[in-house]
């Protein structure tokens, strides 16, 4: 078999590209592929994905102010990370908030956090002394599903989950 | 440990055995931490990364599974040293790259490492063999947990861990499956299984992680959810998949077995031939062939060559390996030669 893109040499390295769900093969020789791979990483390196999408989120009419919006910690601005994909520092999140929470819905599908959390490791002893409200979690779950707020129930389920599997896990 | 040591030291997970070990390689979680009040690396400045660089360091001295392990500074190695490391799955490629106060920590077993200042200050990485990804995090949390009462970690309680790019904020959590799928190659359904996995959300990729082309016949497979779920549901969201692709697998080799049996063996026998004679060969070939070798031996068809063998052929016969063993640079021609000699040497001993 042939290469794909200069078509003299042998194919030696077989790609599959996914994009948009389609997928899409590619036979190439070696050296085209390194092109390839050089290329695809310029066109579609992840920081650029990023851009496009957080300047999807971006409201046109506050255009101005969304550019201009600067980390008091790192100095970021939202252009930069617009630019670069990538934010300065931990501030950034409470900075950019407003931006960054739809943003990070479209990417996980979520934008809150459910998995473990420093400050509890910090206190455990205390927080598992008072056996952390378990039966409180199962009051907060029944009231959710009762009132169909299930985003919220899905999360408690979860929470209750995991808090049993510890309480398991200890005894 | 010096870097030398390594070459003749099985990493923990090229052992080859643990759960499903004749499909999956091995089980890797990986979690990205950051300070609080200190900017991300690519955006800090060099006395920033120097004291995230002193801070971590001198935390993780602390930490008792961490007590037996070397820091490496990346700007005091050699290219050879560090794509070696590349090639051990010991640290990323991106972190061969603009050195300066970066470093990794790696412990005496090689299945932890710790990439400092890597695109996160912390990338913390265990890797087991075979199918065993909530052994991995019960060990990774355990250390995190340590190294979380040591360092004022960037936490937001509603968007979780932050992180320099947001696909990895919330867990900062990445758990990777390396799979041999050689039947659903040969069989061509692997496209439909790809497809799959990408519809899921999932993302596959080659042997060396982000940015690599999956090659021959292995696949890692790994989530891309970070937020919104616990760790223990993005773990168990894997393993269902995994679980599925090792059941095809696994199906697709019984029919090849009952159907073609005489060409799984002929192609078997074909690549171990090659292997044992060859005088030139490339990696690439090295690994198509190792791959149907290890086939062969997961059917029983070769029972003189054990999995770990194969493993760490795998390894060895990478470019740094072959020119750390010689302690020369070789050119990618003279390594060709190399390559073969080494395998060659390693087979007929046998």
């Amino acid at each position: 078999m042939l290469c794909d893109i200069c078509g003299k040499n042998p194919a030696t390295v077989h790609l599959t590209e996914i994009i948009d769900e389609q997928m899409n093969e590619l036979h190439l020789c070696e050296d085209c592929a390194r092109n390839k791979s050089a290329a695809m990483e310029q066109q579609f390196g992840l920081s650029d994905l990023l851009a496009g999408m957080a300047d999807f989120e971006k409201p046109s009419s506050k255009e101005e102010e969304v550019v201009t919006v600067k980390c008091p910690s790192c100095g970021l601005t939202y252009a930069d990370f617009k630019k670069i994909g990538r934010l300065g520092c931990g501030d950034c999140y409470n900075t950019f908030r407003k931006y960054l929470a739809p943003l990070l819905k479209r990417i996980h599908g979520s934008n809150q956090h459910i998995g473990k959390n420093p400050a509890k490791i910090k206190t455990s002893a205390r927080v598992y002394k008072k056996k952390s409200g378990l039966p409180e979690l199962k009051n907060q779950l029944q009231k959710a599903i009762s009132e169909e707020a299930f985003e919220e129930a899905a999360r408690l389920r979860d929470q209750i989950k995991e808090l049993e599997a510890k309480q398991e896990k200890e005894s | 440990m010096q870097i030398n040591d390594l070459i003749n030291h099985t990493s923990e997970w090229l052992k080859g055995t643990g759960p499903n070990s004749d499909v999956v390689i091995s089980s890797r979680i990986r979690l990205a931490r950051n300070l609080n009040k200190f900017p991300f690396p690519h955006w800090a400045s060099k006395p920033q990364l120097n004291a995230v660089l002193d801070k971590t360091s001198q935390a993780m001295e602390k930490v008792d599974a961490l007590k037996s392990s070397t820091l490496f500074v990346l700007a005091s190695l050699d290219s050879i040293d560090k794509q070696l490391l590349v090639e051990r799955h010991l640290m990323s490629i991106e972190h061969t790259q603009k050195t300066e106060q970066k470093a990794v920590l790696i412990n005496d077993e090689e299945n932890i490492s710790v990439m400092i200042n890597e695109e996160d200050h912390l990338r913390i990485q265990l890797m087991q063999s075979g199918f065993n990804l909530f052994e991995a995090w019960e060990i990774i949390n355990g250390i995190d947990d340590a190294l979380a009462k040591l360092l004022d970690y960037a936490y937001l309680d509603d968007f979780g861990y932050l992180t320099a790019c947001p696909t990895n904020t919330g867990t900062g959590m990445r758990g990777s499956v390396m799979l041999h799928l050689p039947a659903l190659v040969m069989s061509r359904q692997i496209e439909r299984v790809l497809a799959a996995i990408a519809k899921l959300s999932f993302t596959t990729r080659g042997l060396y992680g982000e940015g690599t082309q999956a090659s021959g016949n292995f696949f890692q497979i790994s989530n891309q959810v970070s937020l919104g779920h616990s760790e223990n549901e993005i773990i168990e969201n894997i393993n269902g998949l995994i679980r599925q692709i090792i059941e095809q697998e696994t199906q697709a080799r019984e029919i090849m077995l009952a159907k073609s049996k005489e060409i799984l063996e002929d192609r078997v026998g074909r690549s171990l031939g090659i292997l044992k004679s060859a005088r030139i060969i490339t990696s690439q070939e090295t690994i198509e062939l190792l791959s149907m070798v290890r086939l062969g031996s997961d059917l029983g068809m070769i029972k003189d060559i054990d999995r770990r063998t194969i493993n760490e052929l795998f390894i060895i016969t990478q470019p740094a390996h072959l020119q750390k063993l010689e302690n020369v640079k070789l050119s990618s021609d003279q390594r060709d030669l190399k390559r073969a000699e080494l395998i060659r040497k390693k087979l007929n001993l046998l």
